[in-house]
């Protein structure tokens, strides 16, 4: 079976400062991949290496292929036809200075969706999906930056599910949201694994233990272990720092 | 031992904070002095008893003969045109060039090309507006005669032309500022969503920059309404309504036809007045009159660029 995605000995560098020192690994298809580990340790540059917008910060270099369904995400003829394969949650919500509504739709109308029937009923299921749309469905044109943290963090999942993605990432998705709405979208994330690839970048280890397939643990650009979730977190990983970190006796 | 200041440094410390405080109230006198004066001098004319100003006449009356020997008329309504049509004309030529003039400079220009570009475009508010009336009457001039087969090439396009020149640098600059103020969260969410350049700019840089575009533009329209000797030069200041025909039908080619502004008749008339007379004081009153009309415009850009910083 193909890779979803397959990384090779990636490095990268923000200006004189390296983040990544060679990484090597791979995501299956239908899989919740989970990536853990402290700050700095270049999990959100890795997913942005992975849509390709890493490249928009000024001096940053790359090298090491990642490659998505078998092709070189550097090579892509159209990356903006790759950026719709990839849904991306950022850890900070970013809604859009557009209307609820608007901020759903933006993707798909960029993809060139113009039919208001489709365009109603897709921002309602992903408004659904998001755990989003009973608290929203009766103020839709109003401003997606009113609405609160938690709010806009999962007006962000419904806008990157907007266009049917194959791969979602999600980068610390559950931050500003409370501990039974995270359920709910746990909840959601388990069903999306039917359609859609699930790369689970998070803080709270548990989650990862919780959700995940496999588990990476990041640290300072390299892999310390990547292995069956069951083995990160069965007590017994290979790397004693991997035990100490998802035990929470690290440093 | 603990370090000590001397004693004249508290008195020191006081003295300095009231020059500045004057120098920050400095402005605000300034600027009442401006309108008490201007309207000492053009007021009186309102109360005045046997001249032949009529306040009525003032704004309505398209007739302006103040140096008639026997029939005196003060009617402005043609150089409030004049103004009004010169300044919105030029606005509707620099607002597509500044704002995207703005959007390259934020979005696509980077290094020794944007640093150089700035300077350039500082140096073009750098010239002088009679620079400005020269080009007009001498390249501008004889290229709209040529080109569209008009008698006088002093007229309506070329004065909009030439105040759209000048306008135009700062409404990039405060546009640039506007756009670049959006945070790069928004061009990021966007381009991971799939949009092009193109769909990130107009559907979620220029919407969340609108405000600031905004402000930037109608501080050119601030500048283009005060505008003097640029438009008093490539006018053709002759007292004309270019919307009517001689024969009173509306003129579809009124681009092309001569008109007068209100700052352009100050200039060319004051210093042929004597002082005091009522000529001299309808001429301040038209000085009153374009006060009002920046002082609004510069007061709706506050309004709007408050507006922004609400939002955020």
């Amino acid at each position: 079976m193909v890779s979803k995605i397959q990384v090779q000995n990636l490095r990268t560098w923000y200006g004189e400062k390296q983040v990544h020192h060679g990484i090597s690994f791979h995501v299956e298809p239908n899989e919740i991949f989970g990536i853990i580990g402290p700050a700095q340790s270049g999990k959100t540059t890795l997913l942005r290496a992975i849509n390709r917008t890493f490249e928009f910060t000024a001096g940053t270099r790359q090298e090491g292929v990642i490659s998505v369904d078998g092709e070189d995400v550097k090579r892509v003829r159209d990356v903006y036809e790759l950026r719709r394969k990839i849904g991306m949650v950022a850890p900070l919500p970013v809604g859009l200075p557009l209307s609820i509504y608007d901020n759903v739709a933006f993707a798909p109308r960029s993809a060139g969706m113009r039919n208001k029937g489709e365009l109603d009923e897709l921002v309602e299921r992903c408004l659904t999906q998001a755990a989003l749309w009973d608290e929203v469905k009766d103020r839709l044109d109003s401003l997606g930056t009113k609405l609160s943290g938690g709010q806009q963090q999962r007006l962000t999942i419904a806008r990157a599910l907007s266009h049917q993605p194959e791969i979602l990432c999600l980068d610390e998705f559950s931050i500003a949201i409370d501990p039974v709405t995270t359920m709910r979208i746990e909840d959601v994330l388990k069903v999306l694994k039917k359609d859609m690839t699930i790369i689970l970048v998070t803080n709270l280890v548990q989650q990862a233990r919780r959700l995940a397939a496999r588990t990476m643990f990041l640290w300072n650009g390299e892999i310390i272990e990547c292995d069956k979730t069951e083995v990160i977190f069965g007590g017994k990983p290979a790397d004693k720092r991997t035990h100490d970190y998802v035990n929470g006796i690290f440093g | 031992m603990r370090a000590k200041r001397p004693g004249y440094a508290v008195f020191a410390e006081k003295g300095i904070e009231w020059i500045i405080r004057l120098c920050g109230i400095s402005a605000i006198i300034f600027v009442f002095g401006i309108f008490f004066f201007v309207f000492r001098e053009g007021g009186p004319i309102l109360w005045e008893k046997g001249t032949d100003f009529r306040l009525g006449d003032f704004f309505t009356s398209t007739d302006w003969y103040p140096t008639s020997m026997e029939n005196k008329r003060y009617g402005i309504l043609l150089l409030i045109i004049g103004t009004f049509t010169v300044t919105g004309l030029s606005i509707l030529i620099a607002v597509p060039f500044a704002i995207g003039g703005a959007i390259f400079l934020s979005e696509f220009c980077t290094g020794k090309v944007k640093e150089w570009l700035k300077i350039i475009i500082e140096l073009l508010a750098a010239i002088p507006s009679i620079v400005w009336g020269f080009i007009g009457i001498t390249v501008i001039n004889p290229l709209i005669q040529s080109w569209f087969d008009v008698p006088v090439g002093l007229n309506v396009l070329n004065a909009s032309i030439i105040l759209a020149l000048m306008a135009m640098p700062i409404m990039v600059s405060i546009g640039e500022d506007a756009l670049k103020a959006v945070p790069d969260n928004y061009r990021e969410a966007a381009v991971a969503l799939g949009a092009t350049r193109w769909q990130m700019i107009f559907r979620v840089l220029l919407p969340a920059g609108k405000n600031g575009l905004l402000a930037a533009v109608l501080l050119g329209v601030g500048r283009a309404v005060g505008e003097t000797m640029g438009v008093l030069m490539a006018t053709g200041h002759s007292l004309n309504n270019p919307y009517v025909k001689l024969d009173g039908s509306f003129n579809p080619m009124w681009m092309f036809e001569s008109c007068r502004t209100l700052t352009a008749t100050i200039a060319s008339e004051l210093g042929e007045t004597s002082v005091g007379s009522p000529h001299y004081r309808v001429l301040f009153l038209i000085g009153i009159v374009l006060l009002t009309i920046t002082f609004i415009i510069n007061l709706t850009a506050d309004l709007v660029v408050k507006g922004i910083r609400k939002q955020k």
